[in-house]
């Protein structure tokens, strides 16, 4: 079973590097830009063959380690 | 004063950390992250600064699950002095032991360079010798150093008296020009810039020496 877990600041956090790639976007002539957030893809291969169980697990791991809930949010798929 | 050094693969301030600790009369233990005790009749513990584990996931996340991160959380959970610099200082908040996050500079440039700070507290072990709103020069060198917290945790750290230092002239965007926090015990400190670095007249100056003096001092008294 593969898990995918989409790790992103949350909202109101300032991301200074999303900023960045918005400016070094404009400067490339793609003016319609108004926002650009950056975040990280984890993707997991999982020994688990249930799915409520592996949501559960990655879960834990995303409040343990693949987060830091201080400054982000997560969303979790299972294929 | 007995200090213990916390050493994971990437630290690079470990051994002036050491050195900085010994120059103030302590007793220096080197610890490896792989270990799971901590040394008996230990009074304080130094993370060190440096790029503990590559900055892989997060800067500081996988040495705070190190199997020494639990040894340094039960310890200062048991009111032990514990003060992380710059690499340290993240790994102290990914532990939940301070409160924010560090997160990339505002500028995006790593800044390299010394920096002035204002002692903004004095009511802690770590900056009692210090004179209140002293100001003082500390080497910065990080990447990540934009202190954040939400709202509300500003607020209590204000509130509380728990930012140690602030910078003189802002160099990565950290909210309130905060450079350095204390935990709510005030036993545990992080801070981005370097004191040890600035501990040995050899390095260009000395501001930072009181710290790890004061440090002493009050253990001296325990």
């Amino acid at each position: 079973m593969k898990a995918r877990v989409h790790v992103m600041l949350k909202d109101g956090v300032l991301d200074p590097q999303g900023e960045a790639v918005r400016h070094a976007l404009g400067h490339l002539g793609f003016s319609g830009v108004e926002a650009v957030r950056q975040g990280k893809v984890i993707e997991l291969d999982l020994a688990a063959t249930d799915r409520a169980a592996a949501e559960t697990e990655v879960r834990a791991m995303c409040e343990k380690l693949l987060a830091n809930t201080v400054i982000e949010k997560y969303t979790i798929e299972i294929a | 004063m007995k200090a213990a050094v916390i050493t994971f693969p990437g630290s690079n301030c470990d051994r002036d950390l050491a050195v900085a600790f010994e120059a103030a009369g302590a007793e220096v233990v080197r610890v490896w992250h792989k270990e799971t005790a901590l040394p008996e009749g230990l009074d304080v513990i130094g993370v060190p600064g440096g790029f503990s584990y590559g900055d892989y996931l997060r800067c500081g996340a996988i040495a705070s699950r190190s199997p020494i991160g639990q040894a340094v959380v039960d310890f200062a959970g048991r009111g032990g002095y514990v003060i992380g610099i710059c690499n340290g200082f993240q790994v102290l908040t990914e532990m939940g032991l301070l409160p924010g996050a560090l997160m990339r500079n505002a500028g995006l440039k790593f800044v390299c360079k010394p920096q002035a700070l204002r002692v903004a507290s004095t009511d802690c072990a770590f900056t009692a010798g210090y004179a209140a709103g002293a100001e003082v020069v500390y080497p910065i060198a990080h990447h990540d150093g934009n202190f954040t917290i939400d709202a509300e945790g500003l607020a209590a750290l204000e509130a509380e008296d728990r930012v140690a230092f602030r910078y003189i002239g802002n160099p990565n965007g950290s909210m309130n020009d905060i450079a350095g926090v204390l935990s709510a015990n005030r036993r545990v400190l992080g801070l981005m810039p370097h004191p040890e670095r600035a501990a040995d007249p050899a390095q260009g100056g000395t501001d930072g020496a009181a710290l790890f003096r004061a440090l002493a001092g009050v253990m001296a008294q325990v």
